[in-house]
């Protein structure tokens, strides 16, 4: 089973990540490959089984509402590739037509 | 203490004669430290176990550590040098996860398990190799090339935890912290010959681990002795306010269990994991152990796991599911390599497309598709119910024995290059650990023997979630009299 290129083209926009021609093409094969194999699960009988989406007992693990100290403003933007006055510069993200 | 032969026989220290040797005196951290250091100046071009080391802040925090001592500090772990796999996070020193993206980020906060470390005295030599973000089998996915086995130049040293066993192996530290999300502390300490222990998940604090798979996420101790494993496990296991995934549950003196007598010790033989496809040496070692624990007392006992052929392809939906969303977060604004897109949109994706390598992309392009509408109960939700089934397999084995035993990995380390073009083959190499991880269970890796071309072989012992004593207690048994730790890498 393949993907066609479209529908890695498609996977890709959904993960916003850019990937060249020959990245699409080598996916298409690569992905359907893993996919085949994965595909075993879907013979399995679930139908009674709850799903496992993480192992230990508890629900709702609550924290104190009490402040702590964290990070400084300047410690928290010291990585940032762009950063104003304590703030992460980006790219704007509605244009200045106003549409 | 001076002289080459004695610095080098200092590098042979694990971590409890280290702290030994400190507190009798016969030698101070800052001989310690500076022989690791030596070591790793003299080998380490051979083998590209450290992306980086911290020469100077080791050998200034060996002297306080020195100092301390002096004026009665007793902490378990003072003065040691440790190595750190780089996807865990350490202030004040880059930490990259073996990717681009995160290339000259220095983190204003340390992990958990590295802060706990450090308040036990431990000192870092250096961040540790590692397939981008913990993504391989191998260590060949790291974007600043590949780690390779002390054994064997020529072969891989595993992964994706491959730079701290192969620093292990090298006597460039005398133990590491490494990371297991689906067998990656385990399978690179089978394939250097030393022992590794991925803990229960819940036990070890995943606050600031660069996180992959949340739900599989293991921090995990990579040791030359099962002792080692046992004292660091100690030391950075326990609930942490800032991981709600932490149990609330005693950590207990792991060490004491390590009395060395295992009579009657329930060892269950998983009939699936002997299939078709592994190496015979392995079989044959892994075998002869059998019977090694055997004699010491043990009771064998052959059980079922119906649902190991399963384990892998549910492994890999959720793990690569939950890498999509934990990777969404490198977007090129609060921190790592940032592109020029004219829109907000262009910018993700240009640093994402340039950032990360192939293996990323892939796990997080076959995430994406499997959360993906349309495709969301056909893979993931399938994956988390079947989940569920590989649970209960255990939970029967486990009500008729104590642990589980089978080799780490199918076979000894295979060449570099070998399966970098065929990711399913990579994928198969994760055969025996992986269940481990999707159970939340405990397992060790210890040596069991070599090949026909003197590369180590490691058993698994698994044990159920919280059952690290009855595991290091039996890996401790086996170790102490099959003495496979005798033998170490010719450099």
């Amino acid at each position: 089973m393949n993907l066609t290129k479209d529908e890695v083209a498609h996977v890709a926009e959904l993960a916003k990540l850019q990937l060249s021609d020959t990245e699409l093409e080598e996916f298409s094969g690569q992905l359907g490959q893993i996919l085949a194999y994965a595909q075993q699960v879907q013979s399995v009988d679930t139908s009674a089984v709850p799903p496992t989406p993480q192992v230990l007992p508890l629900t709702n693990v609550l924290a104190a509402d009490e402040a702590s100290v964290s990070l400084s403003n300047d410690q928290a933007v010291d990585n940032a590739p762009d950063s104003d006055e304590g703030y992460f510069r980006v790219v704007a993200v509605f244009d200045d037509t106003g549409a | 203490m001076t002289g080459r032969n004695v610095t080098e026989q200092l590098t042979t220290l694990g971590v409890v004669d280290c702290s030994e040797g400190l507190a009798s005196g016969r030698f101070s951290s800052v001989d310690l430290t500076q022989a690791f250091l030596q070591r790793i100046d003299r080998v380490d071009g051979r083998i590209h176990a450290f992306l980086r080391t911290t020469p100077a802040q080791a050998l200034e925090a060996a002297a306080e550590a020195d100092r301390a001592r002096a004026d009665g500090d007793r902490r378990p772990l003072l003065g040691i040098p440790l190595a750190i796999k780089d996807v865990l996070m350490t202030t004040g020193i880059e930490t990259t996860a073996g990717s681009r993206i995160l290339e000259g980020f220095v983190p204003p906060y340390s992990a958990t398990a590295v802060e706990r470390l450090n308040s036990a005295g431990a000192i870092i030599l250096g961040k540790t190799n590692t397939d981008e973000f913990a993504m391989g089998s191998s260590t060949e996915n790291s974007a600043y090339g590949p780690t390779l086995n002390p054994w064997n130049l020529d072969r891989v040293p595993g992964g994706s935890s491959g730079g701290s066993a192969a620093a292990v192996a090298a006597n460039e530290a005398p133990a590491a912290l490494g990371t297991d999300t689906g067998g990656s502390v385990r399978q690179p300490a089978a394939f250097c010959g030393i022992v590794g222990l991925k803990p229960s998940y819940g036990r070890v604090s995943r606050y600031g681990l660069i996180a992959y798979g949340s739900s599989l996420d293991q921090v995990g101790p990579i040791t030359r002795s099962v002792a080692d494993a046992a004292l660091l496990l100690e030391v950075i296991a326990g609930a942490d306010p800032r991981d709600s995934t932490t149990m609330p549950v005693d950590v207990p003196a792991f060490s004491s269990a390590l009395t060395g007598d295992i009579a009657g010790l329930r060892i269950g033989i998983p009939q699936e994991y002997f299939v078709e496809g592994i190496q015979p040496e392995v079989e044959e070692a892994v075998r002869s152990a059998i019977e090694h624990f055997a004699s010491l007392g043990a009771e064998i006992v052959p059980v079922r796991l119906p649902n190991t052929e399963l384990a892998l392809p549910v492994y890999y939906l959720v793990v690569t599911a939950e890498a999509s969303a934990n990777l969404a977060r490198y977007d090129g604004i609060r921190f790592g390599l940032s592109a020029d897109g004219e829109t907000v949109f262009d910018h993700f994706r240009q640093t994402r497309g340039a950032g990360f390598g192939p293996e990323v992309k892939r796990r997080i392009m076959l995430g994406t598709y499997a959360l993906s509408a349309g495709y969301y109960d056909a893979y993931y939700l399938k994956a988390q119910q079947v989940r569920t089934m590989i649970r209960q397999d255990f939970d029967r084995a486990f009500s008729q024995v104590d642990v589980l035993l089978s080799p780490t990995s199918p076979t000894t380390a295979f060449r570099i290059g070998e399966k970098v073009d065929d990711p399913l083959a990579m994928i198969l190499t994760d055969i025996f650990t992986t269940s481990a991880n999707l159970a939340g269970l405990c397992g060790i890796s210890v040596p069991c023997g070599f090949d026909g071309s003197d590369l180590p072989i490691g058993l698994q012992l698994l044990g159920p979630p919280f059952g690290e004593e009855t595991i290091l207690a039996a890996a401790y048994a086996y170790e102490q009299s099959a003495n496979w730790r005798l033998r170490s890498p010719k450099l």
